[in-house]
C-alpha cells in the first residue's frame, strides 16, 4: 500500500476563497475613477442629439466662458493632427470626433476640458451646435435596398453594405435539402444588447511634457493590445507608451475597443501637459458603446424522418451600426458563427453573413461572448426543437439521437473545426436526472388538462473558446497567443505576470492555484500581478473565455521551465546525476529513492545562493503559449417555466445547468462564473434590449428602461459538472466564462414556446418580455375548453 | 478653509469657481466632518473625492444600480440621490466603516467566504444594504433577501451566492450574540 499523495495547499481543484477579495470587500479596490492626481482635469463629451446629420457649426465660445473650462477639442481640432479618425478592431474606421457628419444618436461631438467634474459638464452643455438632420437608416434590410441613402459617404463603395461572408459547402447542402424527407425553417431575430458592466468606461491620460513619458490608465480587458494600437495610430515611441489597467468593475467585452473618450482624454493630456480623467455616465455608455448581437438569422435544418439530422443551411444579415467594429479575430468576420452545427453531426452545411451599416453606435461586438458563439448556439437549439416539435417527438429524445457520440473526438464539423472532446449524451443524462425530466413531462401533461402554462426547455450547447492557434487568429495582425513570467524569489515565494486582465474572474487566485500544483509552492505564497504593460509580458488579454485556456497553459508550461532548471539544481544539492531527479509528489525526488528529496523552496534558495557550475543563477521563466487548437466546453441545460395565464409573465421555476469546462481549477469560481453567465443569459432572453425608432432614437438607454436583471427576477440557479478534460491543453482546462451566457437563453426560449404548445406557438423572438406572451394568450387559439 | 476632526481638502474636485457655497458637517464613520461644498454637491461626490472615500462607487445616473448605497442615520440611501448638504448634521456610514478594529463585518466575511464577489464594484453598496437588511431582520427568508437587494444591480454573481451571503452573515451574528460573552 502506498503512502496518500502530498496535496499542495490551494492546488488545482481547490475551492480556496479568493486573494482579491481582501480589498474589495474593504472598498479598498482601485477603480479608474478612485485615481486622483495632483493637477488632474476633467473630460466630459457633448453628444449628438440626431442619429444622422450635417454640422453647420459648433460655437464653443459659452463653454469656454464657464468658470473652471480650460479647453474644448472638435473634430476640426482633431483632423488637424490626423486624428479624426482612428482604426476599428476589425479594419474598418470610426471617428473620434466628427468633423462634418454624425451618424448615431449620442455620438461624441466636442470635449470639454476642465479644472472640475461639474465644470466640465456645466462646459459640455454650453457647447453649441447646428445641425441640418439627415435620412436616418435603423433597418438593416432597408440599407442595403438599392437607393437607400448611404451612411458612410468616406468609402469608395456607395453602399451600406460592409461584407459577405459564407463557409460550407453551398453546393451540397442544397441538394441535401432537395432531397431531404423532412426541413424546417425559422427566422429568428437577436437583438441589440448591452453588456452594462456595473462600472463604466474611462480613463486617465497623463503626459509628461519632459520626458515625453505617456501613462494611460484605462479601463481594458486588453492593456498590451492597446499600446501597440496607440503607437501605431498616435505615431508615439511604444517604449513611451505605458497602459496600466487597475481593477475593472467587470468588462464582459465591452472594455476590449477603444472608444473616443479615451483618445481625447490623450489627447487632452497632450495639449494641457496635465493629467486629464475621463468617466462616462450610465447614460453615455449604454447609449454610445458598443453593443453586441442584432443578427437577423434565417435558418433551416433538413433530416430524415426518423429524426437524424443531415444538412444545416442559413442565411444572416448583420447589423453593424455604422461602423464594423466588432472584436472577432481578423479572418472572422462574422466570428466563430461557424460553431453553429452545435452539438450535432451535420454531414453538410453552408452559412452565409452579410454586413449592413446603420445609423447607430458599433454593433456585434460584446456580451460575454464577442465570437458569435451566443447566436450561433441559439440558432441550433432553437431549431433542434422546431424540428423536434414538427416530428412530435420529445425534444431530449430527438438530442440524444443525434449527439455527436464519444468515441468521434476529435471531431471534425461540417465547418471545418475539430472539436478537442466532448460527451454530451452524459451532461444530458445528468441533467434530466437532477431535475426529474420524466417525472415534470407527467407533470406538465397534467397542468395542460387544467389549462394552466408549464414548459420543458433544452439546450445542449458546444461553445468554441480559447483563441487561439497563431496560424488562424490574430487581431489587427497580432497573433493570439497568451503569457506567464514566474519567478521564484529566494525564499520560496513567487511573483507570476501575466499578459491577460482579470475584470472580476478571480486571476488572482486562478492563476496562483496553478502554480501552486505545478511548483508545489502553497497558492498563499504566489503573488499574481496583471494590467501593467511596463511589467507583465505581452498577451492578448482577457475576453471570449480565453485566459484558463492560454494563459493559464502558459503558467504550467512556464512552471514545467523551471521544474527543469530546478532539477538539475537538486540533482546538485542532492548528488545525484540529474538524470536521477524526477519531479513527483511536489518535489524534486531521486528515481527509486523518493525518501532522497528537495523542495522547490530548497531549490529556489540554492538558485540564488549556491547554484552549481554551468547553471544560471536564478529560477524563473516565461512561456509564451499559443494553443495547438481552440477548446470546446459544453453542457446540458434544462429550464422550467411557468406562465401566468392573466398577465403573460413568463416565471423560470428552476434551471438546472450542468457544464463540462474540463478540468476545473477552482470549483468554487467556476460556479460563479456559471452563476453569472446564467443570469447573462437569462437577461437577453426575458428583459434586456435596445431598440431605435424610424429616427434613430435609442429606447434603452438609461437603466430606466435597459432591465438588467435584479436579485428578484433571477433564478436560483442549481449547477452540476461533468469533467471531460481536453486533450490539448496541458491541464486539461477549456474556460467556462462564457459557457452559460452562451446556453442559457435557447433553454428558456425553448421552455416558453414549449408551454404555448396548446397556442401552436413555433417560436417567439427575445427578449420575451409578458407583453408578447399576453397577445398571444388573446390572439392565437388556446387549447380547447 | 474648512476645519474639522480629520484633514480635509478643499473641495476643489467639485467646485466651480465663482460658485455659490454652503457649509456643512457631516458625521462620517463615526467621525466629525465639516467642510464647504456647491449646493448642488452630491453626497456621493462629497465622500469620494473630499473625503476620500472611493469604496462608495457610481454606477448609473437614474439611481437604479445601487452601487453608491451608504447609511443615512442607519438606513440605506442611494448617495447619488442625496446632496451632501442633506447630510448635514447627520451620520453616514460607507463601506469603510464596516471594518471596525482590524476585525470584518459579519456580511464582508461572508461576502468572502460564500463567494458573493466577483469584480467587486457593487458589492460596497450590497454589503451596506445587506447590513441594513440584518440590521432589522438578521434571519431574513431567500425571498426576503431577494427583496431588501432588488434595488442594487450586480452583473458579475447572479446573486445566487450573494443571497448565501447576507443570510450567512445573518447566522454569524446570530451566534456571535447568543455565544457566552456575546452582545445580548
Amino acid at each position: 500500500m502506498s503512502a496518500p499523495v502530498p496535496g499542495v495547499k490551494g492546488g488545482i481543484g481547490q475551492p480556496i476563497l479568493r486573494k482579491e477579495d481582501a480589498r474589495f470587500v474593504r472598498g479598498k479596490g482601485s477603480y479608474i475613477d478612485d485615481f486622483k492626481f495632483p493637477g488632474m482635469l476633467y473630460l466630459d463629451i457633448a453628444r449628438s442629439p440626431y442619429a444622422h446629420a450635417k454640422i453647420t457649426s459648433i460655437r464653443t465660445d459659452r463653454a469656454l466662458k464657464v468658470p473652471g473650462v480650460l479647453a474644448v477639442i472638435t473634430g476640426k481640432d482633431l483632423e488637424a493632427a490626423g486624428l479624426a479618425w482612428m482604426p476599428t478592431l476589425m479594419s474598418d474606421k470610426q471617428m473620434v470626433l466628427p468633423t462634418d457628419t454624425v451618424m448615431y444618436q449620442a455620438q461624441e461631438v466636442v470635449a470639454v476640458v476642465a479644472d472640475s467634474r461639474y465644470a466640465a459638464a456645466d462646459g459640455a452643455a454650453a457647447v453649441e451646435v447646428d445641425y441640418e438632420p439627415l435620412p436616418v437608416v435603423t433597418d438593416p434590410f432597408k440599407a442595403i435596398e438599392p437607393g437607400a441613402p448611404v451612411i458612410r459617404t468616406d468609402r469608395k463603395e456607395p453602399s451600406n453594405h460592409i461584407w459577405h461572408w459564407e463557409t460550407g459547402d453551398r453546393a451540397a447542402t442544397d441538394r441535401a435539402f432537395a432531397t431531404a424527407p423532412v426541413s424546417v425553417a425559422q427566422d429568428l431575430y437577436i437583438p441589440r444588447i448591452h453588456v452594462s458592466s456595473m462600472e463604466t468606461c474611462g480613463c486617465i491620460a497623463q503626459m509628461d511634457p519632459v520626458s515625453g513619458r505617456f501613462t494611460l490608465w484605462m479601463t481594458t480587458q486588453a492593456p498590451h493590445a492597446i499600446r501597440t494600437v496607440f503607437a501605431l495610430v498616435t505615431g508615439l515611441p511604444e517604449q513611451n507608451i505605458r497602459v496600466i489597467s487597475p481593477d475593472i468593475g467587470g468588462g464582459f467585452g465591452g472594455k476590449v475597443p477603444v472608444y473616443p473618450g479615451y483618445v481625447l482624454a490623450s489627447v487632452a493630456s497632450i495639449k494641457t501637459g496635465r493629467p486629464v480623467k475621463w468617466i462616462e455616465d450610465r447614460s453615455e455608455n449604454l447609449q454610445a458603446d458598443s453593443f453586441a448581437r442584432d443578427y437577423h438569422i434565417h435558418a433551416e435544418v433538413a433530416a430524415e424522418r426518423d429524426g437524424t439530422v443531415t444538412a444545416l443551411r442559413v442565411k444572416t444579415l448583420a447589423d453593424h451600426g455604422y461602423t464594423d467594429a466588432a472584436a472577432n479575430p481578423s479572418k472572422f468576420p462574422a466570428g466563430l458563427f461557424h460553431i453553429i452545427t452545435g452539438s450535432y453531426p451535420f454531414a453538410k452545411a453552408f452559412v452565409e453573413v452579410d454586413a449592413a451599416y446603420t445609423n447607430k453606435p458599433p454593433g456585434g461586438i460584446a456580451y460575454r461572448c464577442s465570437f458569435r458563439v451566443t447566436e450561433a448556439v441559439y440558432t441550433i437549439e432553437r431549431m433542434m426543437d422546431i424540428l423536434a416539435h414538427r416530428l412530435r417527438v420529445d425534444p431530449a429524445e430527438l438530442r440524444l439521437k443525434n449527439f455527436i457520440p464519444p468515441e468521434a473526438f476529435p471531431y471534425r464539423s461540417a465547418l471545418g473545426w475539430t472539436y478537442d472532446s466532448g460527451n454530451y449524451g452524459a451532461a444530458l443524462a445528468k441533467a434530466m436526472e437532477i431535475i426529474d425530466y420524466a417525472g415534470l413531462r407527467r407533470e406538465q401533461a397534467e397542468k395542460r388538462r387544467k389549462g394552466e402554462l408549464m414548459g420543458i426547455g433544452i439546450s445542449s450547447f458546444t461553445e468554441i473558446v480559447g483563441a487561439g492557434p497563431s496560424a488562424t487568429f490574430d487581431i489587427l495582425g497580432i497573433k493570439m497567443f497568451d503569457s506567464a513570467e514566474v519567478r521564484i524569489h529566494p525564499t520560496g515565494k513567487v511573483l507570476a505576470r501575466f499578459g491577460t486582465k482579470s475584470q472580476g474572474q478571480g486571476h488572482e487566485t486562478t492563476y496562483a492555484q496553478i502554480l501552486a500544483e505545478e511548483l508545489g509552492i502553497p497558492a498563499d505564497d504566489i503573488r499574481v500581478e496583471e494590467g501593467d504593460t511596463d511589467t507583465a509580458p505581452y498577451g492578448l488579454g482577457t475576453y471570449a473565455s480565453r485566459s484558463t485556456p492560454t494563459a493559464g497553459a502558459a503558467a504550467a508550461v512556464a512552471a514545467r521551465k523551471i521544474r527543469e532548471k530546478g532539477r538539475r539544481i537538486a540533482a546538485h544539492l542532492l548528488e545525484v546525476s540529474p538524470d536521477d531527479v524526477e519531479w513527483k509528489d511536489f518535489a524534486f525526488r531521486v528515481k527509486g529513492v523518493p525518501t532522497k528529496s528537495k523542495t522547490m523552496q530548497e531549490v529556489a534558495f540554492a538558485a540564488y545562493t549556491n547554484h552549481p557550475a554551468g547553471v544560471e543563477a536564478g529560477l524563473e521563466a516565461v512561456d509564451y503559449y499559443d494553443p495547438p487548437n481552440m477548446t470546446y466546453p459544453f453542457g446540458s441545460y434544462i429550464c422550467v417555466v411557468d406562465i401566468d395565464t392573466e398577465t403573460g409573465q413568463v416565471k423560470v421555476r428552476r434551471f438546472v445547468a450542468v457544464d463540462d469546462c474540463g478540468t476545473i481549477i477552482n470549483p468554487m469560481i467556476v460556479d460563479g462564473q456559471i452563476h453569472g453567465g446564467l443570469t447573462m443569459g437569462f437577461a437577453p432572453a426575458l428583459l434586456e434590449e435596445i431598440q431605435y425608432d424610424e429616427n434613430g432614437n435609442v429606447h434603452g438607454g438609461s437603466f430606466m428602461d435597459y432591465l438588467v436583471p435584479t436579485a428578484v427576477e433571477t433564478p436560483n440557479w442549481e449547477t452540476a459538472k461533468t469533467v471531460t478534460p481536453s486533450p490539448h491543453h496541458p491541464l486539461g482546462a477549456k474556460g467556462v466564462g462564457e459557457s452559460a451566457t452562451v446556453g442559457a437563453p435557447p433553454a428558456i426560449v425553448n421552455a416558453v414556446v414549449d408551454a404555448l404548445q396548446p397556442y401552436g406557438v413555433e417560436h417567439i423572438d427575445i427578449p420575451i418580455h409578458p407583453w408578447k406572451v399576453w397577445q398571444i394568450l388573446h390572439t392565437k387559439r388556446g387549447p380547447a375548453p | 478653509m474648512a476645519t474639522s476632526a480629520r484633514p480635509v481638502a478643499p473641495a476643489a474636485a467639485v467646485t466651480t469657481a465663482g460658485a455659490p457655497i454652503s457649509r456643512i458637517q457631516v458625521t462620517v464613520n463615526g467621525q466629525p466632518v465639516v467642510a464647504e461644498v456647491e449646493p448642488r454637491t452630491l453626497l456621493v461626490h462629497f465622500l469620494r473625492e473630499v473625503l476620500g472615500l472611493t469604496g462608495t462607487h457610481i454606477g448609473c445616473d437614474t439611481s437604479h444600480c445601487g452601487a453608491c448605497t451608504v447609511h443615512l442615520d442607519g438606513k440605506p440611501v442611494k448617495s447619488c440621490t442625496v446632496l451632501a448638504v442633506q447630510a448635514s448634521g447627520r451620520q453616514v456610514r460607507t463601506v469603510e466603516g464596516l471594518e471596525v478594529d482590524g476585525k470584518l463585518s459579519p456580511v464582508q466575511e461572508a461576502f468572502i467566504e460564500a463567494h458573493g464577489l466577483q469584480c467587486g464594484f457593487c458589492t460596497p453598496g450590497m454589503m451596506m444594504t445587506a447590513t441594513a437588511l440584518l440590521a432589522r431582520n438578521p434571519n431574513p427568508t431567500d425571498a426576503e433577501t431577494r427583496d431588501a437587494i432588488r434595488g442594487n444591480l450586480c452583473r458579475c454573481t447572479g446573486y445566487v451566492n450573494i443571497v448565501k451571503a447576507i443570510r450567512l452573515a445573518g447566522q454569524k451574528m446570530q451566534s456571535a450574540s447568543s455565544a457566552p460573552g456575546g452582545k445580548p
